[in-house]
């Protein structure tokens, strides 16, 4: 019966076309939607704000160019306001595009800090297979996990890299992360077994499954989720990007399937009316 | 013999790990130690036994023409041209087996590998993932229906979260005066996904991580041996 009641669909090429409209005239034509920032966005916003200058943290890409348009965003302007502050980034990368990714966001801002130099502020150690392993090599001696940059540089010739031994050097770490290995094994080995403050940023889909180490014990220290996340963050720093604009695009996307899903139980009801009436 | 010494090795390993998290000091800190740099080689190890096997598997697809193999002549080239590139010219700042390319790179304004990677991996990967907006509303659609109390709950809760994640959802509960902010979307949004979601998050993950241990368990003891392989 439920089969017969929601056989007159609407053709889903029809949605795809919507879809298609509703995403690409808010990326063309700005609306500029009021942003509102969430508790989590400041908190990670809070962290790197009162983070003092000088102090080293890790930066973890830990995701491929399918999440550049979530998670880029946020790493930009995560890195941007370390940058502002003078802070001196560590880049590693749990997934393999992830070092590119790095090298993105670097050479993207590099023309709005010239003054940051690498090896002395900034730093790429490239990608290293092994997931939660390699985070507890890299606890317990970082330069035996790392001996030499991504070009092949040994670390002890780097600057920014004296003292460091393992998490105990390091302010906080920072994980842009779009599944495994990524946020959670930060969590659980640099938090939960060396204490390290963990904090980060994820796709809006693996949100709901992170957001539960936002808790008292501050396993994680604020989230940045999503491309609202990101927007959220560009907001705080007064620095509008990629995010800001995409927040529109998003807005309206949300609001067709919200119309489809009205549309769709409209027909439900109305086949359900026309079959009671007809039997 | 086969099967024994394997099931020893993983049985004396497993124990030493488990011990070392209790007791980090020597031996076992430093017996940890070493199998952990042991398991990042394997892991680098693996990425090769990896591509050699997408390589292997794609050839015997295309040797038995199987459905679809011309799709599978694409995969092999583009993976033998990405390899090359990288191979041969290096990428960014690390030259290759013949240098880096200076060649090309004057012409299309960066090494062969970058380039491609640039201009037609990535898009093709964002395209990838793109194309689930699409495929959500489509599949929203047809599932979100109010037909019990259940999907009643689930379509509230989605409408919900999907209104107050956006910047126009805050924008039309704005104007709410401070004593009735709790019905704020953004606030709603975020009380679904603080309490709800996350309890439903949290007995997922113990009861994952239950599952963890015990299959731990039987590896280390034994009694679980399909990691062996065979019968």
């Amino acid at each position: 019966m439920t089969e017969k009641i929601t056989r007159k669909q609407i053709d889903r090429r029809w949605i795809f076309l919507f879809m298609f409209i509703g995403v690409a005239l808010p990326l063309i034509f700005t609306i500029g939607f009021p942003i509102e920032t969430s508790e989590n966005s400041e908190i990670v916003y809070d962290l790197i704000d009162n983070t003092p200058s000088g102090s080293k943290v890790i930066l973890s890409f830990d995701y491929d160019p399918a999440s550049m348009p979530e998670l880029h965003p946020m790493a930009e302007a995560v890195m941007r306001h370390c940058f502002r502050k003078k802070i001196k980034v560590i880049v590693t990368a749990l997934w393999p595009m992830g070092v590119q990714m790095a090298e993105d966001t670097f050479s993207q801002l590099k023309a709005d800090f010239p003054d940051v130099s690498y090896g002395r502020d900034y730093v790429n150690m490239g990608f290293k297979a092994g997931g939660i392993v390699t985070l507890q090599a890299m606890g317990k001696n970082f330069r035996e996990v790392f001996p030499k940059d991504m070009n092949g540089t040994p670390i002890d010739e780097l600057p920014i890299m004296d003292g460091i031994n393992n998490f105990n050097n390091i302010n906080f770490i920072l994980a842009f992360s779009a599944g495994d290995p990524g946020i959670k094994q930060w969590v659980q080995i640099a938090h939960d077994t060396y204490g390290i403050t963990v904090s980060g940023g994820v796709t809006g889909v693996s949100a709901p499954a992170v957001i539960p180490y936002v808790n008292e014990q501050k396993q994680l220290t604020g989230l940045l989720a999503g491309l609202k996340g990101a927007a959220e963050y560009e907001r705080l720093t007064k620095e509008p990007g990629s995010a800001t604009k995409g927040m529109d695009a998003q807005s309206i996307a949300h609001m067709i399937i919200i119309l489809f899903i009205a549309i769709g139980n409209i027909n439900y009801w109305r086949n359900k009316a026309k079959e009671k009436r007809g039997a | 013999m086969k099967r024994k010494i394997p099931l020893v090795i993983t049985f004396i390993v497993g124990i030493v790990v488990i011990i070392s998290e209790f007791i980090p000091h020597k031996p076992f800190g430093r017996i940890s130690g070493e199998l952990e740099n042991w398991y990042l080689i394997i892991a680098g190890f693996a990425i090769i036994l990896g591509q050699m096997n997408l390589f292997k598997v794609n050839l015997f697809k295309i040797r038995y023409k199987q459905k679809n193999w011309q799709f599978y002549i694409i995969t092999l080239i583009s993976f033998i041209i990405m390899v090359s590139c990288g191979l041969f010219w290096g990428t960014e700042n690390n030259p290759g087996l013949f240098g880096n390319a200076e060649s090309i790179t004057s012409v299309v304004g960066s090494k062969p590998f970058d380039y491609l990677f640039d201009n037609i991996y990535q898009h093709l990967q964002a395209t990838m993932f793109s194309l689930l907006a699409f495929f959500i509303a489509s599949a929203a659609y047809r599932a979100f229906i109010a037909r019990t109390l259940e999907s009643n709950l689930l379509l509230i809760a989605a409408i919900l979260v999907m209104l107050g994640n956006t910047s126009l959802g805050s924008s039309l509960t704005c104007w709410l005066p401070e004593n009735l902010k709790f019905l704020h979307l953004p606030n709603i949004s975020s009380f679904i996904m603080k309490f709800p979601t996350t309890a439903g998050q949290r007995a997922i993950m113990i009861g994952a991580g239950l599952g963890i241990i015990g299959s731990s368990l039987r590896i280390i003891l034994g009694i679980e041996r399909s990691y062996l392989g065979g019968e």
